[in-house]
Order: C-alpha cells, then sequence, then structure tokens
C-alpha cells in the first residue's frame, strides 16, 4: 500500500505542541551585543543633520553607525530590471524617502539600552514633498531620485492592439485598487551572527531562502561565500516577504565582523509593519468586451505598481501578473500594460501570490461586471468562457503556456458543494423581504502559475549504515511541513518507515545548494529532487546488492515492505539498507549516497474555483462571511492534510485582503496602520470552517505529477469574497466596492448609489 | 516596544497604593490589568517613573449584591464578571458587556477598574454604567467617597479621580429588565466603531453610546424621546444629537452618526421598547 496521498500527520507538530519551536531570537548566544535602528519619522526629508553623539555616551552602549561608517554597496537593482538610480544604501544617506527607513545603526548591551539610545540620536529632517498617490508619482512632478528624473522604474508593455474592442457588442470598463497589505509573519525579521573560531560568519536568519542569504552577505561584505555560514532555526512564516536579503540583515554581519561580538536583532511588531516588505499595491484599469451572449473576445488590463521608496522586488511582480493576464478563459486576444512608481512608502515586495493574486482580482472582478452588464448569471458566464479540458497544453495571448487542467469540473464541483441555485433562491428571497441583512454570493474561478521563476532544486539522500535515511533538500521550510512530505516520498520510494528518515535543510554548510522555498515551488521541484534522489539510490544500492549476491543487477527486487533487497524469487536471503550501506563504504569508502539538482523543467499552472457567501448589513455596511467553499487542483496531492493546512491558511489571508487588511497612509506619508490594534489582521472569528475539496489532474511535467498548492487559496479567495460582497449590494445599485470592503466603505457605496437607484428602480428598493 | 524605565512596586492593600500614590504624585501610575496601560508605555506614549501594582489585590475582585445593587470589585476581571451567576442575574447587560470586550486574553487580564478609570470613550463597560445609572466607590487619603456616573467622565480620558484616589468599587441599581447591546466592529477583538446600548431600569429606559464623542456619554435626547412617548424607531432617529464622534479611516463623522441612529434602534427594539 502506497503511503502516498495519506493524511500523515505532521512530523514537525509534537515539537511545537510540547516544547514549542526554537526561533533565531531564542538562540542562546553568550556575550551578544544588540542591534537597533534610528528609523525616519519623515517620509521624504533631506537629512540635514544626525547627532549621535548623545546615544555614543550612554553607558552600554557599544557602537553607533551611520551609513558613512558601513563603507557597504548599495541594494542592487532587481534582476537588472529597475531603474539604477534608485538603489537603497544600508542606512539612510543624505535623504529619508518613507516612514520606518533606518538612518543610524546603535549596537548596546541589552535591547532596553538600545532602545533607550534611540530616543538620544537627534535627527534634523527637512522636509521634501511627500508622493503618496501612485497616480501622482507617476506623473513625475516630484521626485524621490531627482538623479533618475523620473519616479519610473519598471515599465511593461505588451500588445497595442488599437482595434482591440472593435469587434465587440459589449465593453466594460473599471478601476480596481489591489490594496496594500502587509505579510505579517508571526515572527519578524531576526537575525543573530557572530565570527566562529576558525574565522567564519555564521548568521542566523529567519529567512525562507538561507543560500541566498549566504551569498548576500558573501557579496556585501567582502567574504567568500564559503566563509559564510547561514542557518534557519525555526522560523515562524515569510510569505514571500523574508525570501530576500534585508539592508538590515547585512548590517547584522557586518556588525558581527566588525566588532568580534556576537551580534542579534530582532524587529517589534511596530518596525515589521514599517520595515518587511509590504505586498500587492497595485492600481489596475481594465476593459473586457465580448458578446452579449456572453463570449469574451478582448481584455486589456493596465497596471499602475506601487514600488515603495526603493524598488525591490514588488517592483517587477507586475511580470507576473503580465504572465497571467487573461486567466482561466479562452479570450483570443488579451493585452497588458505597466507601469512600476516609486513612492514615499515602505518598499513592495512578493506577498503570497506575487502578482498573480493581482491578475485573478483584476479579471474576476471584471467578469462579474460584464455578466451584470449582459444579464447572465455569473457561473454561466465564466462556464461559456473556460478553457475547454482538451485544450491543454494551452497558449494565452500573452504567450504563457498552461501545463494541463480541467477548469469546468472545478466549477461544477465548486457550484455543487455550495448548492449555487438554492443559494440564488435564498438571495432572491431575502432581497424580496427588504431584509436589512443582505445576502451576496461571488465566484473566482483561478489559474495560476507555481515555481513561476523557474529554479531547479538540490536534494540529495544518504543511507547511514544503521539503516537511518538521511535526506537533504534545498528548501527551507517555514510552516508548510517538508519534514512530513519529504520522508513521505523517501519512504515511498525506499519502503523505509518514515520514523527512519532524517530530513536537513536550512543550514548552508550541510546542504550546498538551494533556492529556498516561495512561489509554492517547493514540492513540485525540491519534492521531485528528493524523490529523485531516492530513486537513484534504490539503483545504486541494487548495483551493490547485486555485487553481493553474486546475481543478476536486473534480478535484484527492492521488498518495500520490508525494506530489503533480494534476488528475484529467493526472498529469505536479503539484505537490509543498512547493510548495503556498510557494504558501500567497504567498497570504496564512500557512502550509500545519491545527490540530485533537479534542473526546472518549466513551472505548472494551478486552478480552481472558489465561492463565498456572505451576509452584508446594509445599513451599517458591515460584511460577515457565512461560507467559502474552495476547490482547487494542484495535480496529484501528496498529503491531503498538509495540502489543506496550505488552502486554510492561504484562504484566511485572501479572505482578509478583500475583507480587512489595508495598510493606510495618511497624505504625509505617515502610516496608520502600524500597529495590530490598527492593521486589520484577521482572527479566527471572522472566519467560518472552510468547505475544501481537491480534485486532481496531474502534471506531467514532474514524476510526482505535483502542482504547487501554497498560494492558491490567496489566490482563489479574494475575489470570490470581493465579488459576493459586490453582489449583496448589487439590487440596491452599486456597481463596485474597492477593497477592503470595510464597514465604511461598503456602506459610502450604497449611499453613494442610492440617488441614483431611487431615480431608476424605486419600485424594487421595496421595504428598506 | 520597550518601554522607558520604571520602578515598581506591588501594593499589598487599598491603603498602601493611596499611600504610594500619595507619596509619588503625578510620576506614580496604578497598574491593574495593564492592558490600557502597558501598550502605551511599550508606545513610550505613556511613561510613568513608578507603577503601583494592585493587579493581585484579591479583596477588590468580587461580585456581590447589596440593598439593591451589584457592586463589582475594581480589580474583578472582565471574564470573571462576564461569568458571575450574580451579575448574569441580577445586572446580566453588565455580565454581557464584560464579555464582549476585545478577546479571551484581554478579559482575562483587563479589569473593570482599569477600564472605567482609563475613560477612553471607546470603551464598552463605561456605557454600560451610564445607561444603568451607576456610580463609583473611590477611596482617597481622605477616606471613601461615591461619585455618581453621571459626574465622573469629564474629558477625554479625563476622570473625576484625584493622583492620589484608587477606584475601589463600581456599583449599578439591580436591573432585570430587558436590554440591547449592539457594538459595531471590523474584527471581534477590535474596539467598537460605534456602539449602543440600551437597557429598561425603573427610572425608565437607559441609553448611552460608545466611540461617539470624546467621553462615554449618554444618548440624551433618545432618552429624552423615549421619556416623552416616542417610539423606538422615532426616539432613534435622536440617536446623533448632542454627540461629537471624531473622524478616522474606519468611519467619517456622518457615517458614526448614522451608525449611532441605526444601533441605538436595534438596541431599542431587543430591549423590548
Ligand atoms: C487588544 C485589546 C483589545 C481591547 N478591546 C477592548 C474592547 O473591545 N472594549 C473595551 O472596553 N476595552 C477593550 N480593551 C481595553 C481593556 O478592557 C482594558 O483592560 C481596560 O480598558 C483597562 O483595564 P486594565 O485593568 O487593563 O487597566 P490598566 O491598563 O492597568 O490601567 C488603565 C488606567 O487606569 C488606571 N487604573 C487602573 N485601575 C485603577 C483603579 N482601581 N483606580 C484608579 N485608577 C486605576 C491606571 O493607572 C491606568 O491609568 C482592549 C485592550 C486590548 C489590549
Amino acid at each position: 500500500m502506497s503511503i502516498l496521498g495519506n493524511r500523515v500527520v505532521r512530523r514537525e507538530d509534537p515539537k511545537f505542541l510540547t516544547v514549542g519551536g526554537t526561533y533565531v531570537a531564542d538562540l542562546d548566544l553568550p556575550g551578544s551585543v544588540y542591534l537597533t535602528f534610528v528609523r525616519s519619522s519623515m517620509a521624504h526629508a533631506k537629512l540635514l543633520s544626525v547627532d549621535t553623539s548623545g546615544a555614543k555616551a550612554m553607558p552600554g552602549v557599544v557602537a553607533v553607525y551611520t551609513n558613512d561608517d558601513l563603507g557597504i554597496a548599495r541594494m542592487p537593482t532587481i534582476m537588472g530590471m529597475t531603474n539604477e538610480a534608485m538603489t537603497q544604501p544600508m542606512l539612510a544617506s543624505g535623504t529619508v524617502r518613507y516612514v520606518g527607513e533606518p538612518i543610524v545603526a546603535i549596537v548596546a548591551e541589552s535591547r532596553e539600552i538600545a532602545a533607550d539610545a534611540l530616543e538620544a540620536v537627534v535627527v534634523e529632517y527637512e522636509p521634501l514633498t511627500v508622493v503618496i498617490d501612485p497616480a501622482e508619482a507617476r506623473k513625475d512632478n516630484d521626485l524621490l531620485f531627482p538623479d533618475a528624473g523620473t519616479n519610473t522604474t519598471f515599465t511593461l508593455d505588451f500588445g497595442g492592439d488599437e482595434a482591440l474592442f472593435d469587434d465587440c457588442e459589449v465593453v466594460v470598463e473599471l478601476t480596481l485598487i489591489n490594496q496594500r497589505v502587509a505579510p505579517c509573519p508571526m515572527e519578524g525579521r531576526s537575525a543573530a551572527a557572530h565570527m566562529t573560531k576558525d574565522g567564519r560568519l555564521e548568521f542566523n536568519s529567519a529567512t525562507q531562502a538561507p543560500h541566498g542569504v549566504r551569498d548576500g552577505l558573501a557579496g556585501f561584505l567582502g567574504l567568500e561565500p564559503d566563509k559564510v555560514h547561514v542557518v534557519t532555526p525555526d522560523v515562524g512564516g515569510g510569505f514571500g516577504a523574508k525570501a530576500s536579503v534585508y539592508p538590515e540583515d547585512i548590517v547584522v554581519g557586518w556588525c558581527a565582523v566588525h566588532l568580534g561580538r556576537p551580534v542579534r536583532w530582532t524587529e517589534t511588531r511596530s518596525e515589521s509593519m514599517l520595515g518587511l516588505g509590504h505586498g500587492r499595491a497595485q492600481l489596475q484599469h481594465v476593459r473586457m468586451g465580448g458578446t452579449r451572449g456572453g463570449v469574451i473576445s478582448a481584455y486589456r488590463i493596465d497596471v499602475l505598481q506601487d514600488c515603495g521608496a526603493y524598488p525591490a522586488f514588488g517592483a517587477v511582480l507586475p511580470f507576473m501578473t503580465r504572465v497571467m493576464t487573461s486567466g482561466p478563459y479562452k479570450i483570443p486576444k488579451a493585452e497588458f500594460g505597466s507601469v512600476s512608481v516609486v513612492t514615499n512608502s515602505t518598499p513592495t515586495t512578493a506577498y503570497r501570490g506575487a502578482g498573480r493574486p493581482e491578475a485573478t482580482a483584476a479579471i474576476e472582478r471584471t467578469m462579474d461586471v460584464f455578466a451584470r452588464e449582459i444579464e447572465m448569471d455569473p457561473a454561466e458566464l465564466r462556464r461559456r468562457n473556460l478553457i475547454g479540458k482538451d485544450e491543454f497544453p494551452y497558449t494565452t495571448p500573452t504567450e504563457t503556456v498552461y501545463d494541463v487542467g480541467d477548469y469546468h469540473q472545478a466549477l461544477e464541483l465548486a457550484l455543487e458543494v455550495a448548492g449555487y441555485d438554492e443559494l440564488r433562491a435564498k438571495q432572491a428571497r431575502r432581497r424580496a423581504s427588504g431584509d436589512p441583512i443582505q445576502i451576496g454570493i461571488g465566484l473566482s474561478c483561478y489559474v495560476e502559475i507555481t515555481n513561476g521563476l523557474p529554479d531547479g532544486e538540490f536534494g540529495a539522500v544518504e543511507v547511514r549504515p544503521d539503516g537511518k535515511i538521511i535526506v537533504r533538500t534545498g528548501t527551507s521550510p517555514h510552516g508548510q511541513g517538508h519534514v512530513t512530505a519529504w520522508s513521505m516520498l523517501v519512504a515511498e520510494q525506499m519502503g523505509v518507515p518514515i520514523e527512519d528518515i532524517e530530513v536537513i535543510y536550512g543550514d548552508t554548510d550541510v546542504v550546498p545548494r538551494g533556492a529556498g522555498t516561495m512561489g509554492s515551488r517547493s514540492l513540485q521541484i525540491g519534492g521531485a529532487a528528493v524523490n529523485q534522489a531516492a530513486v537513484d539510490v534504490v539503483e545504486k544500492a541494487k548495483d551493490l546488492a547485486a555485487d553481493l549476491f553474486e546475481a543478476d543487477r536486473e534480478d535484484i527486487v527492492l521488498d518495500k515492505s520490508n525494506a530489503s533487497f533480494h534476488v528475484i524469487g529467493t526472498p529469505a536471503v536479503s539484505k537490509s539498507w543498512g547493510e548495503l550501506a556498510k557494504a558501500a563504504v567497504a567498497k570504496d569508502g564512500n557512502p550509500l549516497f545519491a545527490e540530485v539538482d533537479l534542473a526546472s523543467p518549466g513551472p505548472t499552472f494551478p486552478f480552481g474555483t472558489h465561492i463565498s457567501v456572505v451576509e452584508v448589513d446594509v445599513e451599517t455596511g458591515k460584511v460577515t462571511l457565512l461560507r467559502h467553499i474552495a476547490v482547487d487542483d494542484a495535480g496529484r496531492i501528496l498529503n491531503p492534510l498538509l495540502a489543506e493546512g496550505q488552502v486554510h491558511g492561504g484562504i484566511a489571508q485572501g479572505v482578509a485582503q478583500a475583507l480587512l487588511e489595508e495598510v493606510v497612509y495618511d497624505p504625509d506619508g505617515n502610516p496608520l496602520t502600524s500597529t495590530f490594534a490598527d492593521y486589520s489582521f484577521i482572527s479566527a472569528a471572522e472566519l467560518p470552517s472552510f468547505e475544501t475539496r481537491f480534485t486532481e489532474t496531474p502534471t506531467p511535467i514532474n514524476a510526482l505529477g505535483a502542482k504547487g498548492i501554497g498560494e492558491s487559496g490567496t489566490i482563489g479567495s479574494t475575489p470570490a469574497l470581493h465579488n459576493a460582497v459586490c453582489d449583496a449590494v448589487a439590487h440596491l445599485g452599486v456597481r463596485h466596492v474597492d477593497m477592503p470592503t470595510t464597514p465604511i466603505r461598503v456602506w459610502n457605496a450604497i449611499n453613494d448609489a442610492a440617488p441614483h437607484h431611487d431615480a431608476k428602480n424605486t419600485t424594487k428598493k421595496g421595504g428598506r | 516596544m520597550i518601554p522607558a524605565s520604571f520602578d515598581y512596586v506591588r501594593a499589598e492593600s487599598v491603603d498602601e497604593a493611596i499611600g504610594l500614590l500619595s507619596e509619588h504624585g503625578d510620576d506614580a501610575k496604578l497598574l491593574a490589568g495593564g492592558h490600557s496601560l502597558l501598550p502605551l508605555m511599550k508606545l513610550r506614549l505613556a511613561q510613568p517613573a513608578m507603577l503601583i501594582d494592585i493587579g493581585h489585590l484579591r479583596e477588590l475582585s468580587y461580585v456581590k449584591e447589596e440593598k439593591g445593587y451589584v457592586c463589582v470589585g475594581a480589580l474583578t476581571r472582565h471574564h470573571d464578571l462576564a461569568n458571575s451567576l450574580v451579575a448574569r442575574a441580577s445586572a446580566p447587560v453588565l455580565a454581557h458587556v464584560a464579555g464582549q470586550i476585545g478577546d479571551p486574553q484581554v478579559r482575562h487580564r483587563g479589569t473593570i477598574g482599569g477600564s472605567i478609570a482609563h475613560g477612553d470613550p471607546a470603551s464598552d463597560l463605561p456605557a454600560a454604567l451610564l445607561a444603568l445609572g451607576g456610580s463609583l466607590v473611590v477611596q482617597g487619603p481622605n477616606g471613601i467617597r461615591e461619585i455618581d456616573a453621571n459626574d465622573f467622565f469629564l474629558s477625554f480620558f479625563e476622570v473625576a479621580l484625584t493622583p492620589e484616589e484608587v477606584l475601589i468599587e463600581v456599583r449599578v441599581p439591580r436591573s432585570e429588565g430587558q436590554w440591547g447591546f449592539e457594538k459595531l466592529t471590523k474584527r471581534a477583538m477590535d474596539w467598537a466603531i460605534v456602539g449602543a446600548l440600551a437597557v429598561r431600569t425603573s427610572n425608565g429606559v437607559g441609553v448611552a453610546l460608545i466611540n461617539m464623542g470624546p467621553v462615554p456619554m449618554h444618548a440624551r435626547a433618545v432618552e429624552a424621546a423615549l421619556a416623552s412617548g416616542a417610539n423606538a424607531s422615532d426616539a432613534a432617529q435622536h440617536a446623533a444629537e448632542g454627540t461629537e464622534p471624531s473622524a478616522d479611516f474606519n468611519g467619517s463623522v456622518a457615517y458614526r452618526r448614522h451608525v449611532a441612529k441605526v444601533l441605538v434602534g436595534r438596541a431599542l427594539k431587543t430591549a423590548g421598547v
């Protein structure tokens, strides 16, 4: 019986549920000093003077540095694609460009002393014009980087057909805000570094990509990569925002090198809300055209991407939005254009979905508006336009090649689980009754891309003489459950119990290479690499067994029921994994071992349909999520428990964006949401039990048939909920409500629609 | 997130706390559940030189009924008030409101005394206190005095306690009448964007508002309208009169005024008015 496809409980959990994890801040590093940063309180200003003398004179303060003291290069451009005149220095130099930008680094004997020393630094600012609205930034009236001569840092233009909509009977047009959100991992950024006796920098980091951190540190600090040892203890989430190296990380490493003492830094939540990259932040202008009969024939989206003050990964994410432009639909003509601009706000970066949720939100919201325009049920409009299952591989107008899918199956299953027709009937009754609590139903069909920047991955399997199996992986799990998942893969190939398998990750000395965990890539490439290594080790073991048995190589069988090898037909005489491991060492001194650098065969395209059911109190605007149905297809599911975990978390975050979360700045660039009292991080109390289902359409591109599942929950859920809210108030004349659909926004939308509605539809308003 | 340094004393009695307050004056602050004070200190918006911890004073943690009043010790945690059989029987609205505050963690730490003494217009318990026509028992160097709830909330975060006084008890008239409590929040754990509370008492219908001005307040115009015979929905239309809500990204002034009317209307309806 295969272990694959079973709900194997997480091997990781007993520790977390009993003694708890060990995070960077928990590490015991005797003699540590604590790093902290004076951060800008102004969104845009010239630094006239920075007086650190008071801080330096305080007892317990070890060192105080400004950017000039460090002599470290600026952060690089993003993959060579962003404007070179807009790179970020380690610490602000001459000008500050967002509230929270680090200006001074203070090292002290304790966190408390460091916190007091912060207040002793006197920064004199000369205010500059603040540019917070990306549409303003684009006009280039006020520049963040005068040397660049523009606020634009990256553009894409795909298509330019002036006749795009000429044949369309109906064209709808919509401006959408895909608002800026904060990733909010439970653990903020954290690092602890020290020099070892043999002169290497050991760097503990709460990161998603330890090898990237190693290479980043080595590059900035002028060290050979093998002189840097990066370790990730337990990591409390990342959601993409911890996939890259931050200036603060580099400064931690620099201080450890220069002070010769262990240096640690753990940001506070308020710092994290300003310093950890933000996500989304797109302004979208969308047009969709087609026939009155519901055939969509043309689509164009123009994106204005807010990069924040220094172009980070967020600046180039429109690239991923472009890849998913036309979503799961067979639209003959689709175009994409984007402009990424800098504003005086926290830099934006990858956040769960990273460019794809934005694409899905745009097309799914527009599908609903189009359906309304032609008075067709939104499920029916989708049904008519989804790509058929026989049409794969399918090449979209923006030249993305979808591997495989059965989009109709996901839609129909979701409708069935939801009881769609009954829901619509209930909605109609509620509308007729004029009840202040109205019902909304929202759909979202999505397709997304996983391992979208197709990196390969490292995987290795080693058999120890005692029969224990050591697995090394280049992925860097921080909640996903790779220890369980990779154990299952190896157990399946080798026939060993998962208890005998140890999975090692997040240590650059033990795992030589790795891209890390982001972009929902881990199973489809990292798991596949481990799987391949296990297959290879079985083959090597067969060679050894053939020698030992003096039998024909082809006649050796691995009996997975008891993890041993024998010659076909004579199971009584067998060799265990441990015996073969010993034989390997005896033969040439090398362990029984296989190592794989699996090249990426390209990305895969998971898909699905989500349906949200909400109640909206039309008198206060308050939205309550009643049900959320998610049908996801991530190819073959290795462990439904883990997959559901990913979907659940993804839905919570996606729903939160549609319902609650938004990073808000005032016009002067002051952040108004830098604590969890103000930033509406969602809680369990706002969420119903999710109704999740999987369909399984295996991908041909890897041996596991697996696609990514890490981000689909976020991608599918946001537009479903958003559409549900708009649907709930559509009969009141509301065409669209921007996200997040907070009470005030929904109420304002109803109010704004009311006069127009009164004139046109007095009778329908009924008892209200 | 790290407060400025401060001294800490654990007071073993109310008298000791009063003595310490008299000695240290404005530099000292009482610490009860810490769920309003500590967040301010962590953001360094409050920097008291000394904290006098009264959080563990068991003698001030009780709910009892005396001569037609429900008396709640100032250090009673919200959780204990919410689950008190005495409160549930004799002042059910008070127990219910306490059970709606923040989240379980907040309710296990926060105290009624802290909530009232803090004077936050967005807090829930002051509204219950006002609507029920309650009073506050405070003790200072010169002994004990009782302050009518209507005279207690002076201005934004300012209450009628002198710096040496400790709030020791909150009293409300026994009230088994029907009531309605409406709190509009974005998340279950949030403070009210607007809240409304209506309760039928022996002196008529008490109606109070949450977060509709600088101080916790009665909806006086609603109470007056009801007293002069208006029906609930007409009376609710007066809910915004005399209020001064502030605007933030959770609600404009106009929105809060509108919601006050809606919520008062609903609270009155639930109260069977
Ligand atoms: C996340 C969160 C959510 C919350 N949500 C809500 C909510 O929805 N509704 C709501 O009403 N509240 C809410 N609160 C506030 C909570 O109810 C607080 O516990 C309460 O406001 C203060 O009580 P405390 O015992 O914690 O007071 P403390 O923080 O200890 O003290 C507050 C102030 O009162 C003074 N003080 C305390 N006790 C006395 C006394 N006996 N005599 C004189 N002065 C005293 C202190 O010196 C201090 O100035 C929330 C708090 C948090 C942290």
